[in-house]
């Protein structure tokens, strides 16, 4: 049964008026087609998944408080890490960007919609059901998933329990999810930009995105089949990785680091392209070097494919193939750095004002560019040696990961949030939101960088007596950045539910199509494309 | 719309070509790895030793290593830890398998050489390696690898370990046994 609703003053609409009316209840959610819509559920997903994963690394947190075993079994702990790193790479920080993909490409290009609106439906309903999957397994006989979310064979095929099947499943979806809100940017970008928006016009987020939809159709697929050589290997008697048959374990890191290594920058770009958007707004100057940006972030794109086996110095290879992937991977600090320097030039002699998105956009870089420099630590082969399965990997992945990509989403949200809801949020609960995160993740991850050097060992549950006091230390910060992120949701519920209007353009420096629609963004917006200067 | 169709095909078509890819990364990897002996993989075919110069100038420590499986029961190791030997020299070296359960078991050893560039000069005549090993429950047996090193060794290489890893296949021994007897064998 179709349920039409014709709203009071339908005059008032655009003459396709039959586009206006939205279902109302559930079905408007459950049916959407609309690109706003499917945009703020992937938002609100992540959003919800970034606290089930939080919660599984305040467990974490719990149990390395203190040295010895004191909440959990290192069966269960084990669980947390594997699930945790799960749910915050394909839960939390891939759906976040592609929600804002989705809310903002359309609207910046001058785009009605996506330009697979159905598709764009699907990609999002199929992924409550990949972590339905995952999550579930966790309450199985024998547990959930075990082995790192790197899924390492042999831990992933000889030793796993029963619910690797269910792991592969959830993995499958979550793949196919993906590699369908990438066709999706793809094609919306390629054939549905407004005339006059050319290559070089459009803003960096949506290049970048662009770019990341590309690396996302190429690795997702080779990560679809790995999973599935594990599943074959582990029920179906395939020896893909077991030596026993003939296959070689050390295959598995390749291919699975095939895929592992461009996801990491399908995990920055975007933020790369939220950050060159927020930077000219509060700096009021035109971003600096933006055909530089493109190539900077094409060229990070090519070589990425190039640099996997920088994750596996240790199995052994020979010394002409650790020194190709160790320059390699080096090179990649080029580009970044030249990211780096243009965000920075942007800034110089501009007349800045520090609201909360740009706050978060400042750290970013700064934070950002500390993981950047770890990453060349463990870029350096010999040193690698060291570092290598220490807190010191762990402390890395977390400054590109949280206060790269997380901060970077963050960041978005509070500068497109007044666009999305048409009200200004609470600039001092932000502020308290910013500096509560800021201080508490650096007291979370920085000690990890000492700890690692020390010789921790990461994914284990009990740790030598010498590093108590850090760990302590590290866990508090921990609480204290997971009970930071209650603000940010008390700051968004209460924007949505009202505040101080807020103008089109919302900020006195943005620029682009999305400042140009009334705030909050009408359902349908460029129904009858804008004129490009 | 209409103009979005080609486009969606090619991109559908690489998504597909990359799950393609995943899977030839298999023999790739193994073809790879053959060309360049870097994952210490020795060939799995007899080299013949016919026509090789033995090298004595210089002397090659050769280690050896056996250790069955976590799963596998039998004793395995071999007879000496170490030889001294000369490139191109032909050499026998035994090594002791015991199987001190009660049923037969069927065994499959895998080589792997280290530093894993000398994998390439590391040539087996005759391997108890190249096929399977069956072994009555409480017996024992000699199972000999003769083995030279390729004079063309380059010159930093003066020690090779030889590792074998014994597994157990008799469940896969005996999947392939209808099958086997099908062929005539």
């Amino acid at each position: 049964m179709s349920v039409v609703i014709t709203e009071p003053n339908d005059q008032e609409h655009h003459e396709h008026d039959h586009h206006d009316h939205k279902p109302s209840g559930i079905t408007r959610w459950l049916y959407t087609t609309n690109h706003k819509d499917i945009g703020t559920m992937y938002l609100v997903f992540a959003l919800i998944m970034f606290f089930i994963g939080g919660t599984m690394a305040m467990v974490i947190r719990l149990e390395l408080f203190q040295p010895g075993m004191q909440f959990v079994e290192p069966h269960f702990f084990n669980q947390m890490t594997t699930v945790h790193g799960l749910i915050m790479v394909f839960g939390a920080v891939m759906p976040a960007f592609t929600g804002l993909a989705n809310w903002m490409i359309p609207m910046m290009i001058g785009a009605p919609d996506m330009a697979l609106p159905r598709m764009n439906n699907w990609s999002f309903w199929i992924l409550p059901f990949a972590f339905l999957i995952l999550l579930l397994s966790l309450f199985m006989p024998g547990g959930g998933p075990s082995f790192g979310w790197t899924f390492y064979a042999p831990l992933s095929t000889t030793y796993s329990g029963d619910s690797t099947a269910l792991f592969v499943f959830s993995v499958h979806i979550m793949g196919i999810s993906s590699i369908m809100g990438a066709i999706n940017v793809i094609v919306t970008i390629w054939n549905m930009r407004a005339p006059g928006m050319t290559w070089m016009k459009m803003p960096l987020f949506v290049w970048t995105w662009f770019i990341t939809a590309f690396l996302l159709i190429m690795v997702m697929p080779v990560l679809a089949g790995v999973v599935t050589m594990v599943l074959t290997d582990k029920y179906f008697g395939t020896s893909f990785f077991d030596a026993a048959g003939g296959g070689d374990p050390v295959l598995f890191q390749h291919i699975f680091w095939f895929f592992g290594h461009p996801e990491v920058y399908i995990m920055i770009l975007p933020a790369f392209g939220i950050v060159s958007a927020i930077i000219p707004t509060f700096a009021r100057k035109k971003l600096f070097g933006y055909a530089s940006m493109v190539y900077a972030t094409a060229s990070i794109a090519i070589l990425s494919f190039l640099v996997w086996a920088h994750h596996m110095f240790t199995t052994g290879m020979p010394v002409f193939a650790t020194l190709f992937f160790m320059y390699a991977t080096m090179l990649i600090a080029v580009p970044t750095g030249v990211k780096v320097f243009n965000w920075v030039a942007t800034m110089w002699r501009g007349a800045m004002t520090f609201e909360v998105p740009m706050m978060f956009a400042l750290a970013f870089i700064v934070l950002f560019t500390i993981g950047g420099f770890s990453g060349l630590m463990l870029a350096i082969t010999p040193a690698d040696f060291q570092y290598h399965d220490t807190y010191f990997v762990v402390a890395h992945f977390h400054y590109v990961l949280v206060t790269g990509a997380i901060f970077s989403i963050v960041a978005a949200v509070y500068y497109w949030l007044p666009k999305w809801t048409g009200n200004m949020y609470d600039e001092t609960l932000g502020q308290w939101h910013f500096w509560c995160s800021l201080i508490s993740v650096n007291l979370l991850f920085f000690p990890m960088h000492f700890v690692g050097l020390a010789g921790m060992p990461r994914r284990i549950p009990d740790y030598a007596l010498q590093f108590a006091d850090f760990n302590a230390f590290i866990s508090i910060g921990g609480f204290l950045f997971g009970l930071s992120q209650l603000i940010f949701v008390w700051v968004l519920i209460k924007c949505a539910r009202g505040g101080v209007k807020a103008t089109d353009q919302v900020w006195e420096g943005a620029e682009g199509l999305e400042w140009e629609v009334p705030s909050p963004a009408p359902y349908h917006t460029f129904e009858t494309p804008p004129v490009i200067k | 719309m209409a103009q979005n169709k080609p486009l969606i095909g090619k991109l559908i078509l690489v998504t597909l070509a990359m799950f393609g890819f995943g899977f030839a990364l298999v023999p790739l990897y193994d073809v790879f790895c053959d060309l360049t002996g870097i994952n210490g993989k020795t060939a799995a075919v007899a080299a013949t030793g016919d026509n090789a110069i033995v090298d004595t100038s210089r002397e090659i420590t050769i280690e050896f290593l056996a250790r069955p499986n976590k799963d596998m029961p039998w004793v395995f190791k071999p007879e000496v830890h170490s030889m001294k030997v000369h490139p191109g020299e032909i050499h026998i070296m035994n090594y002791l398998a015991e199987n001190p359960t009660g049923q037969m078991i069927v065994g499959q050893a895998v080589p792997s050489v280290s530093p894993g560039q000398a994998a390439l000069y590391f040539n087996k005549i005759e391997c108890f390696c190249f096929s399977q090993q069956q072994l009555a429950g409480g017996k024992d047996m000699l199972m000999p690898l003769q083995f030279y090193v390729d004079p063309a060794l380059p010159a930093q290489f003066n020690t090779i370990t030889l590792n074998y890893t014994l597994y157990d296949v008799t469940q896969a021994w005996a999947d392939q046994q209808p099958l086997q007897d099908n062929i005539g064998e």
